[in-house]
């Protein structure tokens, strides 16, 4: 059997780790601009888009991640398409990042008051020039925060992936553990390297929160 | 000529009859006090004329030109009708000049420059000229009122609609926004309001409507009809109020 050292078993995980941000980088890109189309679509408030949109949030925040990778995977292969897990994987969590911040954002922009729209539309602006000059600037001041906290769960998200065969980190450590029968100090490696990642993302979130709470 | 115009206009709120048909004339420079008790449908009212609200019987014109809730038409109406709101609807993430300039930018397409010139020359009117860059969350309130009467006077309107502007100020505020309308009804200015100040009503106020359960129910000059109501809901409602 070969011997595992400490660095040993570290840089492996490091490496997976590579995977691990790429995918939730990804993930969190691709989300981000399916949720401000969605969001866009949202806002004409047209009724069978709005209804669209509704059914997609429910839908996606409604099933667990692990069922909607499992579908992603298994069940388009099934039907003819055949996808890596890698595809798999940031399908799925593209779903459920948008579908999650569609939501998020859809609470941004109600709590801004009636009276903003109400402001503009006396003035003359149409629908657009309000969303853009009035009700945006404001929203996304207030959803920067809530958004970035939420990547965190995109980054933990991404752990999932590891039960499709996607090695990141927590395949890793799994193929690690079985080579070193050291569960304890492996997943301990694994937490900390997880926790690295989305405790800067935290701090983040809330010092953006204070930011723009004592601005508005 | 008659600037504002409301012939037996009807609105409900679903099963809910508001306005009752309401007949209503206000010509051009003319300032129309409208009293009444709260849930008397006065807000309803101005937010039908300027298209805020649709209505479902009679017809409003301000203008000559027929109002309508569509939103190509609500804009073409704001060019001539300027609203102002109890809490001021202020844009909180743009400065004081900013909140000016807005509308006459994107909606007349006026140059910055230009807009800016307008923007000052209103705040001068208003008596904040030294507010232009200040952001609306430093006035008091009696002051961002004043910018939100300076952000609609910008667009050049023909009447300006105020629903009760004084209500969400402080008493020793109120004098400061008074005062400006008091000018502007002396320039001239077409004004509409919705307000519980009855003094200003009777002393620069050309006419009273008392709105009473939906409908207009005594009208006339401001002075006559306030010392000498007619109706035993007006006399109970001045009565209640001084
Ligand atoms: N959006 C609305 N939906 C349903 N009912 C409303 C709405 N706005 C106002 N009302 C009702 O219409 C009546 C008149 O309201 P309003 O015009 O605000 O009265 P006022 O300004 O004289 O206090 C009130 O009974 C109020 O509850
Ligand atoms: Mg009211």
């Amino acid at each position: 059997m070969i011997e595992f050292s400490n660095w040993d078993i570290l840089r492996n995980l490091l490496f997976a780790m590579q995977w691990t941000i790429l995918l939730s980088l990804i993930a969190f890109i691709s989300g981000t601009s399916v949720a401000l189309g969605l969001t866009a679509v949202r806002l004409t408030r047209n009724p069978v888009m709005t209804r669209f949109v509704k059914v997609y949030v429910e839908l996606f925040q409604g099933t667990p991640l692990l069922m909607q990778m499992f579908l992603c995977f298994f069940g388009l292969s099934m039907i003819g398409y055949e996808i890596s897990a890698w595809g798999a994987a940031i399908l799925s969590l593209t779903l459920f990042t948008s579908a999650f911040l569609v939501e998020i954002w859809r609470g941004c922009i109600d709590t801004l008051p009636k009276g903003q729209w109400e402001a503009s539309r006396v003035l003359g602006l149409s629908f657009l020039q309000t969303l853009r000059h009035v009700i945006l600037p404001q929203a996304t001041r207030v959803a920067f925060a809530p958004t970035v906290g939420f990547s965190v769960q995109v980054v933990k998200g991404t752990a999932l992936a590891s039960v499709i065969g996607f090695v990141e980190l927590t395949k890793a450590g799994t193929m690690l553990n079985n080579a070193t029968f050291e569960p304890f100090k492996v997943f301990a490696f694994v937490a900390l390297l997880y926790f690295a990642l989305c405790y800067p993302l935290s701090l983040c979130s809330k010092y953006l929160e204070k930011k723009y709470h004592v601005a508005r | 000529m008659s600037l504002v115009k409301l012939d037996q206009v009807h609105k409900y709120y679903g099963d809910f009859h508001v306005l009752k048909g309401i007949d209503l004339d206000i010509k051009a420079g003319e300032v129309v006090s409208i009293i009444g008790k709260s849930g008397s449908g006065k807000s309803t009212l101005l937010r039908c004329i300027n298209g805020l609200e649709e209505y479902q019987q009679g017809g409003i014109s301000v203008d000559d030109k027929e109002v309508t809730s569509e939103d190509i038409q609500v804009r073409r109406l704001a060019l001539s009708v300027g609203m102002i709101f109890q809490n001021f609807n202020l844009f909180p993430h743009l400065t004081v000049g900013e909140n000016i300039m807005l509308a006459p930018t994107i909606v007349l397409k006026k140059s910055k420059a230009e807009a800016q010139t307008i923007a000052k020359a209103m705040l001068e009117k208003v008596g904040l000229g030294d507010k232009f860059g200040s952001y609306p969350e430093k006035l008091s309130g009696g002051q961002q009122q004043r910018v939100a009467i300076a952000r609609a006077l910008a667009m050049n309107p023909k009447v300006l609609l105020c629903d009760e502007i004084t209500s969400a100020l402080d008493p020793e505020l109120v004098g400061d926004v008074l005062k400006v309308l008091e000018q502007l009804a002396k320039e001239g200015m077409t004004l509409v309001l919705v307000t519980h100040e009855m003094n200003f009503a009777r002393d620069v106020g050309d006419r009273v409507v008392f709105m009473h359960q939906g409908k207009v129910w005594e009208e006339g000059n401001s002075k006559k009809l306030l010392s000498d109501p007619e109706t035993e809901e007006l006399k109970q409602f001045i009565g209640a109020v001084l």
